[in-house]
Parts: C-alpha cells; structure tokens; sequence
C-alpha cells in the first residue's frame, strides 16, 4: 500500500478540562483533494495547527510524507515545513511587503541559490499562475481586494512547489461567483501540479465540487468517508449538516457523481 | 547527479534524472551551469528517468533551453516535452512577449528613496513638509474641537462623561504607572542633589543643596519627568488601541451602531489621563522631596527635621501649585496626541507601527514646549 502523505493517529488535544481532540485518526492520500468538515468549535483550527507543527498535542502522532512532526524539532521541523503550502483563512499576507515580496519571502527563507532576478522570475511565475495580473505583484495587501488576497495567499503557499497544500477556508468571505472561481483554479492547479489538498471549509458548494474525501470531526473524532458515502453516515450532526435546507438541493448531483 | 550529459557527433544527449524541484535547486544550478555546451548544433534532453519535476525545476529547465538556443544550437525532447514545462511556457509567455518587460517590482532588493538633488526639488519637498504640517495642525485643532464639544455635551448629563470608562482608564494611566513614575523621581532628585552638593561644597553653601531640590522637584523635574513617562506609557497605548480597533473594522463598528468614537474612545481616555497625571505628579514631587532628604542625610549629614525645616523656609506658597497646574495640561495634550494619531490608523499594520511612534514623540514635544511656554508665563507674571 502506498505510504499515506498525511497521517494522523490517536491525536489527543486538551485543553484544561476541555477535552478537543481525544483518538483522531487521519489518513490523507496522495493527489486527492481531502476537506475536513465540523462544527464551530469542534477542533478544526486546533488540529490545523497541530497538523502545521504550530502546537504540539498532548499524544498521537502526525506524520507527513512518513515524517512524524510531533518527534521532531529545530532543522528537522523545519525541513518538513519547507515540504507543504498553507494559507491561513484572513490571507495572513505579511502587510509590510508586498505581493511580490510575500511570495518570495519563502524562496529566500529556503533557497539561497536562487539569484535576486530568478526570485523575481519564479515569484511572478506563480502570481501569474493564481490568475492574478502581473501588475498586482507591486500591490500590498491592504490595496488587495477579498479575492485577489487569497490568490496571493495560494501563490505564497506554492513559492517553494511543495506537493501538500493545505487551505484553511479559502472561500470564506468570497462572492459566490468568486467562490466558484476560486474552486476552479484550486482544482486545475491540483490537477497540473499533481498537489495532495487538505481544505478546511464550510462551503457547501465547494465541498461538492472539489473534495474526494471528507473528513468530519464528531465527538472529538474523524469520520472519514468518500463523499458519496458520508452523506449517508447515520451521525445525527453529519445528517444534518448535508440533509438542512442548505444542502439538500445539492444531494442529487452528489449521488449522480 | 541530476544530468548525465553524453556528447553525440554534432552536439549533446542529456539524461535528466532524479528529483528536480524546488528544495534541491542548488544542485539543479549548479548541474545545469557545468554543462558545456562548446558549439553544440544538436541538444536531445531525455526525461523518461525524471523522478520529480516541479515547477522551480520546470522554470530552471526552460532558462537552459532558451540560453542553449541564444547559443545556436537546435533543442529537442525525446518524447513529448514534460507538461510542467508547458505550464511554465505558457504562463510565463504572454509577460514576456509584452514587451517592453513590465517593470518587475524589485523584490527584496534595496529601494532607494530619491532624495532631491536641485534646488527645484529641495523647494518642492520643503513645501510639500510645509503643507502637511499645516494641515496637521488644523487637523489637531479640529481634533480639540471635535472632543470639546462632546465634552460640553457629556457634562449636563454625568453618565455621559462614561464614569465607568474613565475610571479604567485613571487605573491603567495612573495607578499602574506609580512604581516607575515614583522610581525615576526618586533617582532624579539624588541626582540632582548629588550634583549640586559637589558644586555647592566649594562655596561652603552646602545647605543651599535643599532648596535647589526642592524648587527644581516641585516646580520641574516633578511634572516633567511625569509627564515624559507617561507619555511613553500611556500615550503609545492610546495610538495603539485605538488603532488596532480602526484596523479591525470596531470603529466602524461603534459609527454604525450610532455611538460616537469620540465620545467613547477619545473624551475618557483624556478626562481618565487629565485626573491621573497631577496625582502620579504629586507623588512624584512627594518621592523626590524624600530622594533629597535620603541623600542629604548620607552624604551631607543633614538631619531629617534641619533637611524639612530648610524645605519650608524654601518653598513660597506658589511652588508647588506652580507644578502640578502644569499637569491637566500635560494630560491634555499627551492623551489628544495619542488618540488623534490613533483614529487616523487606517490601512496596515504598518501604519499602526508608524502614527504610535509620532504619537509618543508628538506627545513628548508637545510636553516639552508647553512647559517652556509655562516658563515664560510664569516669569511675567512673577510666581
């Protein structure tokens, strides 16, 4: 069987008394789009940024490409960090640099060798590639709209090619119709860069449209489950959330897939 | 290695192998640098044995292909070319065909500010500071306007004023800002004493050493010094506060709701600061009186009650009042400097960073020519 890119198992997060995560398993497979779905407050952010080696957790391990981040420190964490993209749900653009700027910031960080014009070239290479105009390499984040900040966002997560990306709801606060386009330009990106996705979302929509498998975090645990099949997962939460008045127009096409 | 290069009769065959992506682009390079293309008409790259090859690797590929082909020679892929390298091509083609090159923003290289270099230029930046310090000061003033007719407004009905608010804002300004405020009054006035007892001995008018402290303690240093420290505490606070609430959109936020920022950010931080600062004042005057004693008895062998008796025959019954007027004033214009600067945040974090150090160093000038203005004052009118 093929090693899993991303591998989480009996993750345990608490905080005080309040028990977040307690035996969360996690399997993300290579070249799929993978969307881990909750409810507010049920751990999504946590096991992000455990995931990100931002937090350690309490036990469990987490491996990425079979390298268990929870053991590691310093260089070694730092390696494994270099191996995936993220953008965090506000864009987190460092606001004292601009787009260019932001995108490069990684390849300066990771790759030395890279001369000063390469790093120009490669930088507008992926702002391009996001679908952003050339002329908004120049721009700071502030004069970014809503969209174009998560397009730079994406364009800094891929500076350094990595082949695990992970979008902490990357429609979030978009247009329906700049939703869609954002899908759109997710999933022809994953399919040309071959890149494996993990997407924290609450869009519906988005949910449908680009995700292999869903992950649903309920009572500290993951359900995991083709989308076909987690729909019909007999948990009243996971019920509810794909049966509401919000979902149950979608059902169809879903089963029709 | 990344590429076996094998020559062929009229040119190169080159084998890429191994993992071509970003975190090995020095190794990339360096393979790609080395290969000697010595007048090669033919170049056949091969990528059937490539493990990995993203877009970095791609882009790293394509610039050899394009100096080969600057360099005469013919290249050609065996097989299809590698779809990343389509990608690339086709991303990066359209930005380069339209030429003139858009102007590449500089990355991290340095971007030199121009200055002026005529008198043309010097003329324009000249007027151009000349203008913004104007509008600044109208600006200010409409600021003063602004709060003081709240002020007005809040005053016939209490609750107005926000009691509650302000009581907050006398504990973070005031109370909080006691051990600092009393330390560096204490080791100001041993200083001060310290200094002129040196002077003062040569004269043999040592005892002259309490009257110095004294006056230069209540009438100066006192609310100087005061004033000075609160304007890094608390003035850095108030343009901070306020600015991040700009930033995320609370001002806003508080406007829509029909409330005034004005009236509940601005007027009790300045109503807060304007009763904090003549009492943190007070005890500054109280804590430097001690410093003089501690060091006269040290180092001059003055007793305790010959040190108070020389005070209250060196104070005249304006001294002290002479100081702590001073301090609503101060309060005034540390807390308008602070939250002006703070309202005007809009934008960046970047922003935020630049108006909270004006502030501290507005509040601080401020300060510093009021109490000179203080000065002349006081000397025309004899106190």
């Amino acid at each position: 069987m093929i090693q899993p890119v991303l591998e989480v198992r009996g993750l345990v997060n608490r905080f005080g008394s309040q028990v977040v995560h307690d035996g969360l398993d996690m399997e993300v497979r290579e070249d799929e789009v993978f969307g881990i779905v909750g409810g507010s407050g049920t751990g999504k952010s946590v096991l992000l940024r455990s995931v990100l080696g931002l937090q350690r957790p309490q036990a469990g391990t987490i491996r990425i490409e079979g390298h268990d981040i929870t053991q590691l420190s310093g260089d070694a964490l730092r390696a494994v960090k270099a191996r995936y993209g993220v953008t965090f749900q506000q864009g987190a653009l460092y606001s004292a640099l601009n787009v260019l700027q932001n995108v490069q910031l990684p390849m300066v960080e990771y790759l030395p060798a890279l001369s000063p014009s390469a790093r120009d070239e490669l930088a507008l290479l992926k702002i391009r590639l996001v679908g952003l105009p050339a002329d908004a390499a120049r721009k700071y984040p502030a004069e970014l709209s809503g969209g174009m900040v998560k397009r730079a966002a994406l364009a800094r997560a891929l500076a350094l090619d990595p082949r695990l990306l992970f979008l902490d709801e990357p429609t979030s606060g978009l247009d329906p119709i700049s939703a869609a386009e954002f899908d759109g330009l997710m999933l022809y990106l994953q399919r040309q860069l071959r890149l494996t996705v993990v997407m924290i979302t609450h869009d519906l929509d988005s949910i449908f449209r680009t995700c292999n498998r869903v992950g649903v975090i309920v009572d500290h645990r993951m359900e995991t489950d083709t989308l076909q099949r987690i729909v019909d997962h007999p948990n009243p939460w996971i019920q509810a959330y794909f049966h509401g008045e919000r979902a149950s127009v979608r059902l169809g096409g879903a089963h029709g897939a | 290695m990344v590429v076996e290069v094998t020559k062929t009769p009229g040119g190169l065959a080159m084998q890429l192998t191994g993992e071509w992506r970003a975190l090995s682009f020095a190794q990339i390079d360096a393979a790609l640098e080395a290969v000697d293309l010595g007048g090669a008409h033919r170049i056949e790259i091969t990528t059937e044995r490539l493990a990995a090859l993203d877009l970095t690797g791609a882009w790293r590929l394509r610039q050899f292909v394009l100096h080969a082909r600057q360099m005469g020679a013919e290249v050609a892929f065996a097989g299809t070319p590698p779809d990343q390298l389509r990608l690339v091509e086709e991303t990066l083609r359209p930005l380069e065909a339209s030429a003139p090159p858009p102007q590449i923003a500089k990355g991290f290289r340095e971007e030199v500010t121009e200055l002026p270099d005529d008198a043309e230029a010097t003329l324009n930046f000249i007027g151009r500071q000349t203008v913004t310090l104007w509008n600044d000061m109208i600006g200010a003033l409409a600021f003063l306007g602004r709060l003081t007719a709240t002020a007005a407004r809040g005053v016939p009905h209490p609750r107005g004023l926000r009691p509650i608010s302000v009581a907050r804002h006398i504990y973070d300004t005031g109370i909080t800002a006691i051990p600092i405020v009393a330390l560096i009054a204490f080791l100001i006035s041993v200083i001060v004493a310290y200094m002129s007892a040196q002077q003062l001995r040569s004269f043999g008018a040592e005892v002259f050493v309490v009257d110095l402290v004294t006056i230069g303690v209540l009438r100066e240093l006192g609310v100087l010094l005061t004033a000075i420290i609160v304007a890094g505490r608390s003035g850095s606070a108030f343009a901070a506060e306020i600015g991040s609430m700009k930033l995320n959109e609370e001002v806003d936020a508080l406007r829509a709701t029909g409330v005034d920022p004005v009236e509940v950010l601005v007027l009790p931080r300045v109503l807060g600061l304007v009763i904090s600062l003549p009492l943190l004042t007070v005890i500054a005057d109280l804590i430097g009186l001690v410093g003089g004693a501690v060091l006269c008895a040290a180092l001059l062998h003055m007793p305790l009650d010959q040190y108070f008796s020389r005070v209250s025959e060196a104070i005249s019954p304006t001294t002290f009042w002479v100081g702590v007027i001073k301090a609503p004033v101060f309060a005034v214009l540390i807390a308008m400097a602070g939250t002006h600067r703070g309202m005007q945040v809009q934008g960046s974090s970047r922003e935020l960073g630049r108006l909270t150090t004006v502030a501290v160093v507005q509040a601080i000038f401020l300060v510093i020519l009021a109490d000179a203005l203080f000065a002349v004052l006081f000397l025309e009118i004899g106190v």
